[in-house]
């Protein structure tokens, strides 16, 4: 039972993050790469916090009704690391589709294709 | 036939992720270092929230990084969007947006200072409840961009902007420093004051003031980056 | 959630792509609730559903709608 848990939520994680690749690797326009970059990026913020789930355990806060008593928690460390992944992905985003927009001005088009000037 | 090759490989990195991960058993409690935080953060720190004490305290150098990062970003789409007006085109009539309607308007006014309230006890209580710093900022974010999109000539001042944000990062630098000098172990971000006890609001020493910092300079960040994005969409047209 | 990741991938409507990325984290939020991470879905509540969004609706405003093959 337990092995097949393992699997779905582990799989689904990846799933989600491979398919955020793919968009990045196969689409040709500007704001479909950056939407496969914050799909991947919730793929794998999905994936950390649940490698610290624990089975039982509640959520890492000492509110007065479990202060004083020995009560199983789940992992804080991975859950302050998504924390700041969230807000930094938001950042990047943003900045990801400023300069979209900016290419956008400069050659009138999203797709990679059209774009002369990034190819060598 | 590329696409093939992609998934392909895909599949081949998807199988050996899966490979790695279901090693680890899911839902299994392990020993690490989470249970020396989860020890020390309500007994030296008075601390309830764990995630809090981690992320200020504990991890505190890291989030000053972080923060600096989100500036950063926020100085970079200044950079990137800047485009000096020219003389003969002003507002371009067919991008420009239509007023929002009536009931949008009442709304976003009836909503403001409730998300206001909200993100500011948010942040407030980021050490007693869940929340913090960086989700009171973002809710206050949302806050101004309910009244960006709903009044065409509300304007954010980015003077007082920019001060909010820098006010914002020198106290936690500041407070950081001023561990560095009064701790008792003379180290960075080092807690000073009284910690008071457990789930009381005046608990935790400095990660509350901290907290309370990191709430503003992210919601002005923010603010600034949304500003800086609407007010393109304002004024942008195609040359 | 993975219908809607794959949604957002395959639709050529760059709008109803976003919506899809929204609903991403809107379901995202939900799991982080579920596994006693209330700080996380609360972060990923107010910034995935809210901010990540109107920045990805402002970005296609400035650019094109549709995606053309």
């Amino acid at each position: 039972m337990n092995q097949i848990l393992t699997y779905s939520v582990y799989g689904s994680a990846i799933l989600v993050m491979l398919i955020g690749i793919y968009a990045v690797l196969t689409k040709k326009n500007l704001i479909k790469i950056v939407i496969g970059l914050s799909i991947m990026d919730s793929g794998f913020n999905l994936l950390l916090v649940a490698l610290g789930y624990i089975k039982g355990g509640t959520a890492p806060i000492f509110s007065p009704a479990v202060a004083g008593k020995d009560v199983l928690m789940v992992d804080p460390v991975p859950q302050a690391l998504v924390l700041t992944a969230i807000v930094i992905g938001f950042g990047v985003t943003a900045v990801a589709l400023s300069l979209v927009i900016r290419l956008y001005r400069k050659h009138n088009t999203i797709k990679i294709d059209e774009i002369k000037t990034l190819k060598w | 036939m590329k696409k093939l090759v992609i998934i392909s490989l895909l599949l081949v990195l998807g199988y050996s992720l899966m490979n790695t991960f279901s090693d680890i058993e899911f839902g299994k409690k392990r020993e690490g270092i989470s249970s020396y935080f989860l020890e020390h953060s309500p007994d030296d720190l008075q601390v309830a929230n764990t995630v809090t004490a981690i992320v200020v305290s504990f991890r505190g150098f890291d989030t000053l990084g972080e923060v600096t990062v989100l500036f950063l970003a926020a100085t970079a789409m200044g950079t990137i969007l800047f485009r000096r007006r020219s003389k003969h085109t002003g507002l371009n009539p067919q991008r420009k947006s239509p007023q929002a309607s009536r009931i949008v308007q009442a709304a976003g006014k009836l909503l403001f200072p409730a998300i206001m309230i909200l993100g500011a006890y948010v942040f407030i209580h980021g050490h007693l409840t869940p929340g913090g710093g960086f989700q009171g900022g973002a809710i206050i974010a949302t806050g101004f961009l309910l009244l960006l999109i709903s009044y065409r000539q509300f304007k954010v001042e980015h003077k007082y902007v920019t001060w909010i944000e820098s006010l914002a990062g020198l106290s936690f630098v500041t407070i950081g420093l001023l561990g560095m000098i009064l701790g008792p172990h003379n180290s960075f971000l080092e807690n000073f004051l009284n910690v008071g006890s457990l789930n009381d609001l005046l608990s935790g020493g400095v990660i509350a003031l901290v907290y309370i910092a990191v709430g503003f300079k992210v919601g002005a960040e923010l603010t600034g980056i949304l500003d800086t994005l609407i007010n393109i969409r304002e004024t942008g047209d195609i040359d | 959630m993975i219908g809607a990741a794959i949604y957002a991938i395959i639709t050529k409507d760059l709008i109803f792509a976003t919506i899809g990325t929204s609903l991403i984290s809107l379901a995202l939020s939900v799991i982080f609730y579920l596994l006693h991470a209330p700080d996380v879905a609360l972060t990923e509540a107010a910034i995935g559903v809210a901010l990540s969004t109107i920045v990805f609706v402002i970005a296609v405003r400035n650019t094109k709608r549709y995606e053309e093959d």
